[in-house]
């Protein structure tokens, strides 16, 4: 990345990243978005403060062009929330791609947008990718929401099945099936 | 070309939520977040109304034709009964300080998940035809006709409350929500409107003596089944015994502590304790069930589940009763036993055979819980204990609602963990004791169709968990209840990976050093002890 436009992004993370959580806490019910963005407490207010420290690391991973691996435990706190709470698929990675549409805007307010065109591109293409990302967490989140579903259902006759298995055992070894108790 | 529509377009469908006032918003009843309608034949057994085959996600509940008649003669009737009720319709202020203590309000971000709001479902109907002010101004005065959809409406939220009463540790004023939910749900019992994860356990425990309808000889055989395993890791065959008439002590445990891991682990804890003590107790296969999801149905559900308990001790003709790891199981006998079924002056009051010690905070109900009883144990150095087996785990405390909030047991736990384990953490203080967030599945409301509530009601209790697994290794989450010890492992699975859960009484049978024991290589879960891995059993 060109080093001015990096310098710009830092300088103006504390708006985008401002934005960008109002902008994720407006896909709430308005008495709720009033809370979340008070909840600054990590233990009493666990959604607001996840998704708001899990998108200020984010911003600072895409300017000081952090891997990718290291991005994703970030976008995988937050994702996980969003799993299991009130949206479609869609809904629940949108706001990763209205991040381009904020950094957009905060440079366009100081005509920075033209000058910095083809490094903002390079740029985009990393939110993409976190995009990306963002979709095989989503699909994981879900997958391990039906596992525990059959895992609880399994485990709920496991020690039934246990001892059948412990009988048929004997059965199997047992010359006479008339000679078990499963008659 | 065609105009392609841009990201935020794309994601507008539904974007923002509505902004209505509720009162407007009708109830949309959302996939995981609402169990299943009950069984016509639940219902039957236990001779409650309105018995026929429905289903949640119906247009049709199939109610009867007076309904609403019925709902506001119930109401009428519980407002004369219960002073507490007419309180707590009377007195909100709308202060807003339990608005954000609710963790089903915290996970769900539903308004309606607000305890506040929560009650004002009810509020608005009692307003509506109990008060002046709504009779004559309805809407004005925040009364709201009872229709259809507002049944429907308290039968969603109502059942996505699990009564863990830690909203009224911050109101002001004690407005405790969850009686309110207890009466809500109570009065659409009355229709026939219950959760089949509810009914069916109610049904099986009036019937067979516990929620999963184990008989006598399944119980026993599962009893021993553990037995086994206990002889295999330390040598000793136990032998407990059943309805045994003249025993001193009658034991009650849930029966998910005989059935589901890591409940039967907690069970053999048990076992293994009483046995090292010579005991002088039984089993019950009649009365073989400690929770009481009566409870999450109707008060007189909840006496007639309870009244089991003490006719067996009666019958049995123990002195007092000894009672498991549990959670709702202690609310009930701590706050409304006495009510229902005391007094129980046929029994005595509890003093431990081993101590000496006299509980006489358990003088009206004669039932011990068994934390109180072990720390009783350790403090008085009746057990030996090598803590050591339990180096590999670095373990935290999760104070169930019902034990910390109606019952107070904050210490004796903690005593005796850190008594049988050399590595115990705390959660950050506004997430434990009497501030307990609750696992997310209590009240019923651990079944699998609803697994997205109990995700996100279990959020800001995993949130703590996590945190102490990050900065301290934890690897082990102790309780002392069996709704706890069924949900949270599922529900650390999701958050939290890597941390197990367990009930107190396996770590202090872990720890236990039993005369006549064989060097011990396994813990509980036949897993090896620290530094007795690649040894052989023998």
């Amino acid at each position: 990345m060109e080093m001015k436009l990096k310098d710009v992004l830092r300088e103006k993370k504390p708006a985008i990243l401002k934005r960008w959580f109002d902008v994720i806490l407006e896909t709430y019910p308005a008495e709720t978005a009033d809370f979340l963005k008070g909840q600054k407490d990590r233990f009493t207010g666990p959604v607001g403060y996840t998704i708001y420290e899990g998108i200020d690391a984010l911003i600072d991973g895409l300017i000081e062009e952090m891997p990718l691996e290291k991005a994703s435990p970030f976008l995988d706190s937050i994702i996980r929330i969003r799993a299991v709470q009130d949206f479609s698929p869609s809904q629940a990675v949108a706001f990763i791609f209205q991040l381009k549409r904020i950094i957009r805007e905060e440079l366009m307010d100081e005509a920075h947008g033209t000058l910095y065109a083809g490094a903002l591109s390079a740029f985009e293409s990393k939110i993409d990718a976190l995009a990306l990302v963002s979709f095989d967490i989503y699909m994981k989140c879900r997958e391990k929401i039906y596992e525990l579903k059959a895992n609880e259902a399994r485990n709920m006759t496991f020690r039934l099945l246990q001892r059948a298995n412990q009988l048929y055992g004997i059965q199997e070894q047992g010359p006479n099936v008339e000679t078990t108790n499963l008659k | 070309m065609a105009k392609v529509p841009k990201p935020e377009e794309l994601s507008k469908i539904d974007y923002k939520p509505s902004k209505k006032r509720w009162m407007d918003t009708p109830v949309e009843f959302k996939e995981g977040m609402f169990c299943h309608g009950t069984r016509a034949k639940y219902l039957e057994t236990v001779g409650f109304p309105n018995p026929r085959e429905w289903s949640s996600k119906d247009e049709d509940w199939k109610l009867p034709e007076n309904w609403k008649e019925i709902v506001l003669e119930a109401i009428k009737e519980r407002l004369g009964k219960y002073r507490s009720f007419r309180l707590f319709m009377d007195i909100c202020v709308r202060c807003g300080a339990c608005a954000d203590k609710c963790q089903f309000f915290l996970g769900t971000g539903d308004p309606r998940n607000m305890p506040v709001l929560r009650a004002e479902l009810m509020r608005s109907v009692y307003r509506r035809y109990f008060t002046a002010p709504g009779k004559i101004m309805g809407r004005l005065a925040g009364g709201r006709e009872l229709t259809y959809d507002v049944l429907k409406e308290w039968w969603y939220y109502f059942y996505q409350c699990s009564e863990c009463r830690r909203c009224s540790v911050f109101c002001p004023y004690g407005i405790d929500q969850a009686e309110i939910t207890m009466i809500g749900r109570e009065i659409l019992n009355l229709l026939g409107l219950n959760t089949d994860w509810i009914a069916g356990p109610v049904a099986n425990c009036y019937a067979k003596g516990n929620h999963l309808g184990l008989e006598p000889h399944t119980i026993k055989s599962n009893i021993e089944f553990m037995l086994d395993d206990i002889e295999t890791i330390t040598g000793i065959r136990i032998e407990p015994t059943f309805n045994r008439k003249g025993a001193e002590i009658l034991f009650v445990t849930p029966s998910g502590d005989l059935f589901g891991d890591p409940g039967t682990y907690t069970c053999m804890g048990y076992l293994m304790l009483f046995h090292e003590l010579g005991l002088d107790y039984t089993w019950s296969t009649y009365a073989s069930e400690g929770g009481n999801f009566g409870f999450f149905t109707s008060m007189e559900m909840a006496k007639r589940l309870n009244a089991k308990i003490y006719a067996e001790a009666k019958r049995l003709g123990v002195k007092w009763i000894l009672g498991g790891e549990c959670g709702h199981m202690w609310r009930v006998i701590n706050q409304y036993m006495d009510t229902w079924n005391g007094p129980a002056d046929f029994l005595e009051v509890p003093v431990s055979p081993i101590t000496g010690s006299r509980f006489d905070n358990a003088r009206a109900t004669r039932m011990v819980h068994v934390a109180e009883f072990t720390a009783d144990l350790i403090k008085q150095g009746k057990l030996k204990l090598d803590p050591t087996r339990n180096d590999h785990l670095k373990v935290t405390f999760h104070d169930s609602c019902n034990t910390a909030r109606g019952m107070g047991i904050f210490e004796e736990p903690r005593y005796i963990i850190k008594n049988v384990c050399n590595h115990f953490y705390e959660m950050p203080e506004d997430t434990i004791r009497e501030k307990t967030f609750c696992c997310g599945s209590g009240a019923g409301l651990n079944a699998g169709e609803n697994m997205e509530l109990r995700m996100r009601g279990g959020f800001p209790r995993a949130n703590a968990v996590n945190y102490v697994h990050q900065r301290y290794g934890v690897n082990m989450l102790a309780n002392i209840c069996a709704i706890d010890r069924a949900a949270l492992p599922t529900l650390m699975d999701y958050w939290v990976p890597g941390v197990k859960v367990t009930g107190v009484h396996e770590l202090v049978a872990n720890a236990l050093v039993m005369k006549g024991e064989k060097e011990r290589t396994q813990d509980l879960r036949l897993e090896p002890l620290p530094g007795k891995e690649g040894a052989e059993n023998v």
